[in-house]
C-alpha cells in the first residue's frame, strides 16, 4: 500500500513549550485518517506542518513518497494539499464561484472568465455529491453549505490530500450526516483526507485508522474497526474516561428566571425572538434545543442585558431586570459563558490573570479606593486556573491570544463558575473541548446545579442536551415550540420539534 | 524590552538613513550630525532650549498614547492644543491674581478647553458613532478659526493684528531661577508639569482600575461590554483627558516656551504627538524619551544649518525616516526573531496555537 503522506518523527519546539515531540502520522492512499487529540495536544500544530505554516525543527515529511520542504501554504497547494479551516475563509458578499476562484482567476484575454468556472464548478458539484449553487452569494447560504464550498475550492486547485480541522463543530447533525456523506466520495474518488478531531462518535462513523496525540507526543495508530470508543478515548486522556453524565434526579425550587412573553429584534432588524416565556428554578438544568440562528442568541443577549428587549419581562429572584444595566445585572447573579468566547469571553491582549477578574476587577480584594492590587489578582487566578486545568506557556502571566481555544474556554468557564451565579447561563460551554474536558465540565454543570443553583443551557450538541438537561425547551424560528421533560423524551422526539412540529405535550 | 529595542534600531535606522542624505547633498555626515547634537546639548542655556522644544511634545504624546490605549485615534491633539492655550492665555490676560493662583488657574483652563474640545468628539463616537478621526480633524480647523476671530477680536496685539498681547513676564510659565539655572534658556515649569503628567497617566494605565477599563474597552469593546463596562462613558472619558493633555500642551506652547498667540497656525506639535506616541510605543515613560529625541533633533537644526551647508528640512526628513521604520516596527521585530532563532522558522513566535485567535 503506498503512502501519499508520511510526517516521520516530527518535532516542533515553541519557547516554552514543545509542541509536537517526535510525531509519525502516515496517511495511505483513498483512507480517511483521523487525528486525535485533547486540546493543546498539538494536532493544529502538526497539520500547520503539513501545511507549511510551521518548519518543523527535526523530522522528515515525504510526498508520495519523496521528499519534501513545505516552507509556506503555496507549496503545499503545488503539492495537491488543501485545507478546511475551522473557520472559512470566504468573502461574504461574493459569490459562491468568485470564492473559489480567488486568487487563480481564470482569464478571457484580460477579462475574467467568471462563466467558465461556474461551469466547471458545478460539474466538480455534480460530480462530488455537493449540491453547491455557484451563483448564491455566501451570506446567503447555511454554515454546512459554506463549509462545502471551502471543499470546493480544494477539489478546483486539485488537492490530493485534504486536510480538514474540526469540520463538524459548527454543523447541525443533518450537516454532519451530509458532511460525512460527502467524505466517503471524496474517498471513492481517490482522495485522501485527514480530519483533525475529538468526537470519538464520527471517527467510529467514518475513519479508516486513527492516530492519536497527547501533549505533544504520538500515542499510536489504530485501525478505526478494531477498536472501541472508549480505548480511544483513554488513549487520547491518558485515563478512563466516563462518558455517561452521573446526575440525581433534579430537586427544582423557587423560580430564579422568570421570561414573561418576551420579544427581541436580531442583528437584521427582524424579530429574532418572539412571546418567549420561559421559567428556570433552582436546582435544575433547563435545555435550550434549537437549529443555530432560530433565537437562541437572542434570549440569551437579552437575558444578560447586551440586546434590548422589544416587549416582555425578565425577572430574575422575582425582581425585574428587564432593562437594568449589565453590571447590576452580573452583580445580582447572573453568571454568563458566551458564545463566541474571543469576541465576548475574553480580552485576548490581556494576560489570563487580568481576564480572570474581568467581572470582579473593581471589587475588593482586587481594587481598594481604585487602585489595583496586583498580588490578590494573581492568587485568585491562580487558584481558577488550577481548578479547571488551563494549559497555558507562562501560566497566569500568558497573553490569552497565545492559549489554544479548549484552554481560553476552559479559562472563560472557570471564570464565571467561581462567581457562584444564582443563574448560569452556558451557552456551548463545551464546543471545540475534547472529551476529558467535557466530562469535567459537565461535572461542574450539575454540582452547579445540585448547589440549589439554576443553568441554563444552550447547547447546538442535542446529546449535550439530552445527557444534562432536566427540561428541555425547543425553540424554531425565534417561537418557543414546547418544553418537555427530559427523561421523558428522545432525539426523535426533540429533533422533530427543533424542525418546528409541535407534539402538543406542552408542561 | 523587546519595544525598546525596536525604537532603538528605528532610531539608528532613522539616523543612519539621514546620514546617507547628507552624503547624497555632499556633506559629511559625521560633521552633520556633531552639529546636530551639539547644537541641541553643546551647552546648558542649548540643553533648556531643547528640553522647553520637548515640553509640548510630550504632552501632545501623552494624549495620542492615552486615547489609542482605549481604542482611539485622537487626530485632533492641534486643536485641543489650541483651545487649551487659548484658554490659559485668556485667563493670563484678563486677570491680575497673584502669581501662583494665577498660574493655577491658566493650568485649569487649559486643561479644561482641551478636554472640552477633545469631548465633542467622544462624545459624538459614544452617541452616533462617529468616527473620531473625521470628528477631531473637523475640531481643529473649528479650533483654527475659533483663534482666528477671537485674538484679533479681544486680545489684539500691541503692534500686530495677527498676534495677542504679549502675557507679562509674572504670568507666564517661565521663572526667573529656571532662566537663570539655564543661563538664559527659555525652559520652563512646562516641564515639570510634564513629567508630573508622565507619572500620572502611567499610574492610571497601569494601576487604577480606570486604566484597567480603559485597556479592556480599547482591546475589545465587545468583551468589556459583555463584563459590565461602560464602553461609551469610558470613550467620552478616554477623549476627555486625551484632551486635558493635549491642552496642558498647548499651556506650555503658548504661555511657557512663547508668551502670545499668533493666528493662523495649526501648531505642528500636535501632529507629532503621533509621531511621539509610536515611537515611544504608547507607553508613558517611551513616549518621554521619544520626545526629547524629537526635541534634541527640532532644537539642534538650526545650529547645524548654521555651521554647514544642510537644510534644517533635513532634521524633519530624519524624523519622518524614524517614524518610518517604527510604524513598519513589524519588519525589525521579525529580523530580531531571524537573529535569536535561527534554526526556525520567524512565524513561529505567535506561540504554539497555528492560527492565533482563531482556534
Amino acid at each position: 500500500m503506498s503512502y501519499v503522506v508520511e510526517m516521520l518523527n516530527i518535532r516542533k519546539e515553541f519557547p516554552g513549550i514543545v509542541a509536537n515531540d517526535n510525531i509519525t502520522l502516515t496517511l495511505k492512499k483513498g483512507e480517511i485518517h483521523a487525528l486525535l487529540g485533547e486540546n493543546g495536544a498539538g494536532k493544529s500544530t502538526l497539520m500547520g506542518v503539513l501545511f507549511g505554516m510551521y518548519q518543523p525543527e527535526q523530522g522528515i515529511i515525504k510526498i508520495r513518497e519523496k521528499e519534501v520542504k513545505i516552507t509556506n501554504p503555496n507549496v503545499a497547494n503545488h503539492l495537491g494539499i488543501g485545507m478546511v479551516h475551522q473557520h472559512f475563509k470566504l468573502v461574504e458578499n461574493f459569490t459562491v464561484t468568485e470564492n473559489i476562484i480567488l486568487g487563480s482567476e481564470p482569464l478571457k484575454g484580460i477579462v475574467l472568465d467568471i462563466d467558465k468556472a461556474a461551469k466547471r464548478i458545478s460539474e466538480l458539484s455534480k460530480h462530488y455529491g455537493l449540491n453547491v449553487d455557484p451563483h448564491a452569494k455566501i451570506e446567503d447560504i447555511s454554515v454546512g453549505m459554506q463549509q462545502r464550498v471551502e471543499i470546493m475550492k480544494m477539489l478546483y486547485r486539485e488537492a490530493e490530500v485534504l486536510i480538514f480541522d474540526e469540520p463538524t463543530a459548527v454543523l447541525t447533525p443533518n450537516e454532519i450526516e451530509e458532511l460525512m456523506k460527502i467524505m466517503r466520495n471524496l474517498i471513492n474518488e481517490g482522495k485522501s483526507i485527514i480530519i483533525i478531531t475529538h468526537k470519538l462518535k464520527e471517527i467510529k462513523a467514518v475513519a479508516d485508522r486513527c492516530t492519536v496525540i497527547r501533549r505533544g507526543k504520538g500515542i499510536g495508530t489504530v485501525n478505526v474497526k478494531e477498536t472501541s470508543e472508549a480505548s480511544l478515548a483513554e488513549m487520547m486522556v491518558g485515563r478512563h474516561v466516563n462518558f455517561k453524565v452521573d446526575k440525581k434526579a433534579s430537586t427544582p425550587g423557587d423560580v430564579v428566571l422568570q421570561i414573561d412573553s418576551l420579544s427581541a429584534k436580531n442583528n437584521r432588524k427582524v424579530m429574532g425572538l418572539k412571546n418567549f416565556s420561559i421559567e428556570v428554578r433552582k436546582g435544575e438544568i433547563v435545555g435550550i434545543a434549537g437549529v443555530e440562528g432560530n433565537g437562541q442568541s437572542e434570549l440569551v443577549e437579552t437575558i444578560t442585558g447586551l440586546r434590548k428587549v422589544e416587549s416582555g419581562k425578565i425577572l430574575l429572584n422575582g425582581k425585574e431586570v428587564t432593562h437594568i444595566p449589565i453590571r447590576e445585572r452580573i452583580e445580582s447573579g447572573i453568571g454568563h459563558i458566551p458564545e463566541d468566547r474571543q469576541k465576548r469571553g475574553l480580552v485576548l491582549d490581556y494576560t489570563l490573570e487580568n481576564n480572570m477578574v474581568l467581572e470582579v476587577y473593581n471589587k475588593k480584594p482586587f481594587a481598594n479606593y481604585g487602585l489595583m492590587n496586583g498580588a490578590a489578582i494573581k492568587n485568585y487566578a491562580k487558584k481558577i486556573l488550577e481548578n479547571f486545568d488551563v494549559r497555558s506557556g507562562e501560566g497566569g502571566v500568558s497573553i490569552a491570544r497565545t492559549l489554544s481555544g479548549g484552554n481560553q474556554q476552559k479559562a472563560i468557564i472557570g471564570r464565571e463558575m467561581e462567581l457562584d451565579p444564582d443563574l448560569l447561563i452556558a451557552v456551548q460551554p463545551t464546543r471545540g473541548l475534547d472529551v476529558g474536558s467535557i466530562e469535567y465540565i459537565h461535572k461542574r454543570l450539575i454540582e452547579h446545579r445540585d448547589k440549589g443553583k439554576a443553568v441554563l443551557l444552550v447547547s447546538l450538541e442535542l446529546d449535550e442536551i439530552l445527557q444534562l438537561s432536566d427540561r428541555i425547551a425547543i425553540v424554531n424560528n425565534g417561537e418557543l415550540i414546547g418544553t418537555v421533560n427530559a427523561s421523558e423524551t428522545n432525539e426523535n422526539e426533540v429533533g422533530l420539534m427543533m424542525a418546528g412540529v409541535n407534539k402538543e405535550r406542552n408542561i | 524590552m523587546r519595544n525598546t529595542i525596536v525604537s532603538l534600531i528605528s532610531i539608528v535606522l532613522g539616523l543612519i538613513a539621514g546620514g546617507l542624505l547628507m552624503l547624497f547633498i555632499g556633506a559629511s555626515p559625521i560633521e552633520g550630525y556633531t552639529y546636530l547634537f551639539q547644537g541641541a546639548l553643546k551647552n546648558i542655556a542649548r540643553i533648556g532650549d531643547t528640553l522647553a522644544t520637548a515640553t509640548p511634545l510630550i504632552f501632545t504624546g501623552l494624549a495620542v498614547a492615552f486615547a489609542f490605549r482605549t481604542g482611539l485615534f485622537n487626530i485632533g491633539v492641534s486643536g485641543q492644543m489650541l483651545i487649551g492655550g487659548l484658554a490659559a492665555t485668556a485667563v493670563g490676560l484678563s486677570f491680575d491674581f497673584s502669581r501662583p493662583i494665577l498660574i493655577l488657574l491658566m493650568i485649569l483652563a487649559g486643561i479644561i478647553g482641551g478636554g472640552l474640545w477633545a469631548f465633542i468628539p467622544g462624545f459624538l463616537k459614544a452617541r452616533f458613532n462617529v468616527h473620531e478621526v473625521v470628528a477631531t480633524i473637523m475640531m481643529n480647523w473649528i479650533a483654527y478659526w475659533t483663534v482666528y476671530y477671537i485674538v484679533p477680536g479681544y486680545f489684539k496685539g500691541e503692534f500686530l493684528e495677527t498676534e495677542s498681547r504679549k502675557l507679562a513676564e509674572g504670568n507666564t510659565l517661565r521663572t526667573p531661577w529656571l532662566t537663570e539655572m539655564f543661563q538664559g534658556s527659555y525652559i520652563n515649569l512646562g516641564l515639570f508639569f510634564a513629567v508630573i503628567a508622565v507619572i500620572i497617566v502611567a499610574f492610571i494605565i497601569n494601576k487604577t482600575t480606570l486604566g484597567f477599563e480603559l485597556k479592556a474597552v480599547g482591546f475589545n469593546r465587545h468583551a468589556a461590554e459583555y463584563a459590565g463596562m461602560k464602553v461609551n462613558r469610558n470613550i467620552i472619558l478616554s477623549m476627555l483627558i486625551s484632551g486635558a493633555l493635549a491642552g496642558l500642551g498647548g499651556v506650555a506652547l503658548y504661555t511657557g516656551n512663547a508668551s502670545s498667540m499668533q493666528i493662523g497656525i495649526l501648531p505642528s506639535q500636535g501632529y507629532d504627538g503621533i509621531a511621539v506616541a509610536l515611537l515611544g510605543a504608547n507607553s508613558p515613560v517611551g513616549v518621554f524619551f521619544a520626545a526629547l529625541l524629537f526635541g534634541i533633533l527640532y532644537s539642534g537644526t538650526g545650529f547645524m544649518n548654521a555651521m554647514i551647508e544642510i537644510p534644517p528640512e533635513l532634521a524633519n526628513t530624519i524624523i519622518a525616516i524614524i517614524i518610518y521604520f517604527a510604524a513598519t516596527s513589524v519588519l525589525i521585530h521579525r529580523l530580531l526573531n531571524k537573529f535569536r532563532k535561527t534554526r526556525s522558522n520567524a512565524n513561529d513566535v505567535n506561540g504554539p496555537v497555528g492560527k492565533k485567535g482563531e482556534a
